[in-house]
């Protein structure tokens, strides 16, 4: 039988805020413990919640970005359960009424295999806000846990998407896509290792062709794409593997072990919480006018899918380029930026997403830390489109500007690269090329045009490579059509 | 001294005739030789206190005074004050000192008022005599053989007593006007949003309000001058403009100073359960009112009845995920010994909490669990409504509400303690406020086989200062406010 993988995604996002959720503590990573814990996040008898308007703000992006409903009303419900790590004993959530309704993403799966790169829409079914909890600190301390309130009240942006992704691929691209935008509207820090984003991935399996829904299990708090493909991969194999074998499937909540590569479950739903949700008392519904969206709207950057819309229109782009352009705000700028310096955009893109993207992947460098300015970039491009150097030689420019070697005219002066145009010389050296290789010029005559590129070959090389090559087989193809 | 209004005292501070230093060790006086007795303070410091009334004394001195300045208060122990001891009424905070203050606490130091001390309540406010504080019973000051009303026990015995010139109070279903009416002084519970309830331990967050608790209604107002306002830590709490609470209380002059006035009297608020006594001493105060020129009108609040089965889904729905906090994990009560995690939440509540604060833990668990969410929470929310409806209807026909406010005068200590549902119909005239919103008051209106009996008035949204006006008329014809239990 052949067997579809259904996958969906919650996705917690933390907000980049100055202070907490419902306080005014701050959510600096990586502080001392508990130094980040203020009256409310300790949950102090008497202490009241005061929702954060930047908080709110980044959620109304968010549903802009999106082209999501974002209705007028919201609600904040209490979310109950005991653990040491939530203070009051309840989280502050958004329940049956989100700040962020429906919406939609467009991803780019690459091709894989046999597979050709495609574009799908995954919907978006809500985003809420919330708060995160603390953190159980255990082996810290001699025979006893510690209790870390530094992140309890942190503010997160809950995504969750339809079941709409059929591969670990494409819940991967949505992953990548999602991570993307929240950082271009620069409401998450994106950073992955300490938390930032983090994804819980819903996975079902059924035969292929049939409409029902298999039971899901939820693997929780994946923090990397890596572990996000080997933990999909995995459970999909384990889940078709037991109903062949003619198991059933409990739903379940399971954690991905990076060493061994598997899912575990932790708990099953029999096990799970009643959390008593109800509307918190202490905070009164979320209003958001049409007012306080174009305020924001007013405020974010141009969206990723505008502009690579805008490439490939203004720019001749194709959508391949224009979205691998656009798939960073830094990179787009990075572009932007160099053609605004005055490149030609289809050699920037080259460039960028060759020989740039190139270097910065063998160096993990991002976009931003590049040794090559955008301005350093557009000249050396300049240099290639006015004839002043060749292909060949900007790359040995690119290289020694890469290391740092200073600017673009500087180093083709100090390397003698700047390219021979001048077409008195370079009718000389094709004189002399021609006369010291008679049998070459005969095979040519004879039909081989083999023969031509490897004139142009002894030209170039009489030349020291400076010849401009256009010109070395213009030249040539007029004498030896003579 | 002890008998005399706030305005008074503070005259006397202002012309030098007493210092707030010796004023407060009056009051301090008479808490050590009778709260012993009444058990009307959990915790006293005496050292804070005259410390306060001595900075007051030089903010007289340096004509820096306000109305409250120098005037020595009692604050329920719901209020969080930093330095102090603040159990809610409860073991499981019993070894508990608030590292801030509460709104209300930061208000009255503000106004440069002595705390004198934190008085006795039933646990996390939950209960109507007082019985159910882990510190013990309260005795009502007019006879001590019975309770003196709950949850502000400690605070009313405090007023009635004279242990304090006026204490603060809570109010989630009746907390403030029940215990005034059984210990005879005025009490007012203002509409929900006007005090802030930051630093106020939360027992029903949607229905707590903080208020006066005091001997006039010219003393409640001098206090709603102090205790209202808006605070951005409290969401709940309204940005409206600053208001003078006393400024029609000289208006009121005149044989017939309440001319135009329309009183509503709601059938349902003299119906069965009302102890024939009580309903005479109400009727009687009725028609005092109609002498000061007022008329009376007949209106309903048919639903009024729900109000007791709505109150107890969604007060321990409440209760019960506010109560979460205490769990042992970071302050409070925890079991000395425990096997592991769960162990220790469940002993740590177990040994914390009393049976009422776990019966009301229950139902509120038992309400909000799925299943069981829509029959019992959703549907008092939907009734909760219903009722607000019910004196919008009856504001367009009258401008205030008259009635008891309580069923019965004071009972003996023991007598409800076994009978929940006894105990909770105690609040069966106040709690239509709470869960409307609106303002409520109770007032000395006379005297039932010695013990006193309250009037109630319930005004429309905001109406604080009104109604203040209206006590105040009565309390110029009459005496109730100003008698004092003998003996004490």
């Amino acid at each position: 039988m052949e067997w579809e993988v259904v996958i969906g995604l919650e996705t917690h996002t933390q907000l980049r805020t100055k202070s907490k959720q419902f306080s005014g503590a701050s959510i600096t990573y990586g502080a001392e413990p508990n130094t980040q814990a203020d009256e409310v996040s300790i949950a102090l008898p008497g202490v009241l919640p005061v929702l954060n308007k930047q908080a709110v703000e980044c959620a109304i992006k968010f549903g802009l970005a999106i082209n999501a409903d974002i209705p007028a009303r919201s609600v904040f419900s209490r979310k109950n359960y005991f653990y040491p790590d939530l203070p009051k004993g309840y989280q502050i959530s958004q329940f049956e009424l989100p700040v962020v309704g429906k919406g939609a993403v467009t991803i780019q799966v690459p091709a894989s295999g046999k597979n050709a790169a495609y574009e799908k829409v995954i919907n978006i079914t809500r985003a809420h806000l919330e708060e995160d909890a603390g953190k159980s600190v255990h082996g810290a301390l001699e025979g006893m846990s510690g209790i870390d309130l530094n992140r309890a009240g942190t503010p997160l942006l809950e995504i969750v998407t339809e079941p709409d992704m059929r591969s670990a691929s494409e819940a991967v691209a949505y992953a990548k896509k999602l991570h993307e935008l929240v950082q271009w509207i620069d409401i998450c820090d994106g950073n992955m290792q300490e938390g930032s984003f983090r994804c819980d991935v819903n996975v079902s399996v059924r035969p292929k062709g049939t409409d029902k829904f298999g039971t899901r299990r939820e693997i929780k708090n994946l923090n990397s794409f890596k572990f996000m493909t080997q933990a999909i991969e995995y459970e999909t194999r384990w889940q078709i593997e037991t109903l062949e074998d003619g198991g059933t499937i409990q739903q379940a909540t399971v954690l991905f072990n990076p060493d061994t590569g598997e899912t575990k479950a932790m708990r099953s739903k029999e096990e799970a919480n009643d959390y008593r949700y109800f509307p918190d008392p202490d905070l009164l519904p979320l209003e958001v006018t049409a007012a306080d969206k174009a305020r924001v709207k007013a405020t974010m950057p141009e969206l990723p899918d505008a502009m690579k819309a805008r490439f490939e229109a203004d720019y001749a782009l194709s959508s391949y380029d224009a979205a691998a352009l656009t798939a960073s705000r830094e990179l787009a700028d990075y572009f932007t930026a160099t053609v605004h310096a005055g490149s030609d955009a289809k050699p920037a893109a080259n460039w960028i997403m060759g020989a740039i993207s190139a270097k910065l992947n063998t160096e993990e460098k991002m976009i931003n830390e590049s040794p090559i300015s955008a301005a350093q970039l557009a000249q050396l491009l300049k240099r290639i489109a006015d004839n002043t150097i060749s292909n060949n030689a900007a790359k040995q420019v690119f290289e020694a500007m890469w290391a740092g070697e200073g600017e673009v005219d500087a180093i083709i002066a100090e390397k003698g690269l700047k390219q021979e145009s001048d077409s008195g010389a370079i009718e000389a050296i094709i004189d002399e090329v021609l006369k010291a290789n008679p049998a070459m010029v005969e095979e040519f005559k004879a039909g081989k045009e083999k023969a031509f590129n490897a004139l142009v070959g002894q030209a170039m090389k009489a030349s020291k490579g400076k010849a401009n090559p256009a010109q070395v087989n213009e030249v040539l193809k007029k004498k030896l059509a003579n | 001294m002890i008998n005399s209004s706030l305005k008074n005292l503070s005259q006397m501070l202002a012309k030098k005739e007493i210092s707030s230093v010796e004023m407060t060790q009056t009051f301090l006086d008479r808490i050590n030789k009778y709260n012993p007795t009444i058990n009307a303070y959990i915790a006293l410091n005496a050292d804070k206190t005259l410390a306060q009334a001595k900075a007051a004394d030089v903010r007289i001195a340096n004509g820096k005074a306000e109305p409250l300045t120098g005037i020595p208060f009692a604050q329920k122990d719901i209020f969080c004050a930093k330095g102090w001891q603040t159990t809610c009424g409860s073991k499981m905070l019993a070894n508990f000192v608030a590292p801030y203050d509460a709104y209300v606490i930061t208000q009255f130091d503000n106004a440069g008022a002595v705390n004198l001390g934190k008085t006795n309540m039933d646990e996390f406010a939950m209960g109507s005599s007082n019985e159910t504080s882990y510190f013990g019973g309260v005795k009502n000051p007019w006879d001590f053989d019975r309770v003196p009303g709950g949850s502000s026990g400690g605070s009313a015995a405090a007023v009635a007593a004279r242990l304090c010139a006026a204490a603060t109070g809570t109010d989630t279903g009746g907390s403030i006007r029940q215990p005034a009416s059984l210990c005879g002084f005025t009490g007012l519970k203002p509409t929900y949003g006007l005090v802030s309830r930051y630093g106020m331990i939360a027992f029903a967050s949607s229905l707590d309000q903080a208020g006066p608790m005091a001997k006039s209604a010219e003393d409640c107002a001098l206090m709603m001058n102090v205790m209202t306002g808006f605070d951005e830590r409290d969401s709940t709490s309204l940005n409206r403009p600053k208001e003078d609470y006393t400024r029609g209380l000289s208006n009121i002059q005149g044989t017939q100073p309440l001319k135009g006035l329309r009183i509503g009297l709601p059938k349902e608020y003299f119906a069965d359960g009302l102890d024939a006594n009580v309903a005479k001493v109400v009727q009687e105060a009725i028609a005092e009112y109609r002498k000061l020129g007022a008329e009376t009108v007949d209106i309903s609040l048919p639903n009024s009845q729900l109000s007791i089965p709505v109150y107890y889904v969604l007060a321990p729905a409440e209760a019960s995920s506010n109560l979460s906090r205490y769990d042992g994990v970071r302050y409070g009560h925890r079991a000395a010994e425990y096997d592991d995690l769960m162990d220790m939440y469940m002993k740590s509540r177990s040994e914390g909490f009393g049976a009422e604060v776990k019966r009301r833990i229950l139902i509120g668990t038992y309400v909000l669990s799925a299943g069981y969410y829509d029959a019992y929470y959703l549907k008092a929310q939907q009734i909760r409504r219903l009722i607000a409806d019910d004196f919008t209807q009856a504001f367009k026909q009258c401008d205030v509400i008259m009635g008891p406010t309580a069923p019965s005068t004071a009972f003996k200590a023991g007598e409800k303690a076994d009978d929940p549902v006894a105990m909770y119909l105690q609040d069966v005239y106040t709690i239509a406020t709470n869960l409307a919103g609106l303002p409520g008051m109770s007032i000395p209106a006379g005297f039932s086989n010695g013990l006193p009996v309250g009037l109630q008035l319930m005004g429309n949204y905001f109406d604080e200062a009104r109604m203040l006006d209206v006590a105040h008329a009565y309390q110029q014809v009459t005496d109730w406010h100003l008698a004092m239990p003998e003996g004490i």
